[in-house]
């Protein structure tokens, strides 16, 4: 299994918090799990696509590619703005 | 006990800065520094009626805490505490507290901005503004970037 939540904004234009999906060989990198989200049609494409896109692979920004393994916890979020 | 030196605190609740800064006194500490973060009325010339804030729950400790220990690394700092509202907060209520203890004031100073300049642009926190005429987030400012660029090292 692989989780994906999702944050602020881009929850909200999900309407979806957390995602549980069984594991599958597509889900082994981010860029093939972001672009298999992305094909769950509108407006996942467009959510996901927006730039300045940040993403999180175990709680950890990752700013390239990066392998992923079942189990691991993914998050998509925009630009944090707290303080 | 031994009182862990660096605490991070993320917290629906409000929070009472004489008790925090208390608590982060010790002897050897000559200067504590003190940053606290308000609800303000208007924002970008609209006015708000109340400010919504989310986090990653374990990312975010997680990432103030890497904040403050790398703050530590590289100034001289006896004790630091960071404590983050979330959830609904009303116009004028305190938001976050950042609070250094040092032997001196410089390093206070200092560690207490730098602290706070992460924390603006690395710890995942989301603001949301309600106000007369609907909600929005908050987009990230690029002045707040500028302001944590300037502490990069070479």
């Amino acid at each position: 299994m692989i989780r994906v939540r999702f944050f602020a904004r881009v929850r909200e234009q999900l309407d979806c918090e957390l995602l549980e999906l069984p594991w599958e060989p597509r889900y082994g990198t981010l860029d093939g799990l972001q672009a298999a989200l992305e094909q769950r049609g509108e407006p996942w494409g467009d959510v996901l696509r927006q730039p300045n896109l940040i993403r999180a692979v175990n709680q950890a920004v990752v700013s390239t590619n990066a392998i992923l393994q079942a189990g691991d916890e993914v998050a998509f979020y925009p630009p944090v703005t707290g303080g | 006990m031994v009182r862990d030196r660096f605490a991070v605190s993320i917290q629906t609740e409000p929070f009472v800065t004489e008790a925090l800064q208390k608590a982060l006194h010790e002897r050897e500490a000559g200067a504590i520094v003190t940053f606290t973060g308000y609800v303000r009325a208007c924002n970008d010339g609209a006015a708000i009626t109340a400010l919504e804030l989310e986090h990653y729950p374990g990312m975010t400790e997680n990432s103030l805490r890497a904040i403050l220990d790398e703050a530590a690394q590289r100034w001289s700092v006896l004790a630091a505490t960071v404590v983050h509202r979330v959830g609904l907060l009303a116009v004028g209520e305190p938001v976050v507290w950042v609070g250094v203890s040092s032997a001196h004031r410089g390093d206070a100073f200092t560690a207490c901005e730098y602290v706070m300049d992460y924390l603006k642009t690395e710890a995942p926190f989301w603001k949301k503004e309600h106000g007369d005429t609907g909600s929005r987030w908050l987009e990230a400012r690029a002045s707040d970037s500028e302001r944590a660029r300037r502490w990069q090292l070479p």
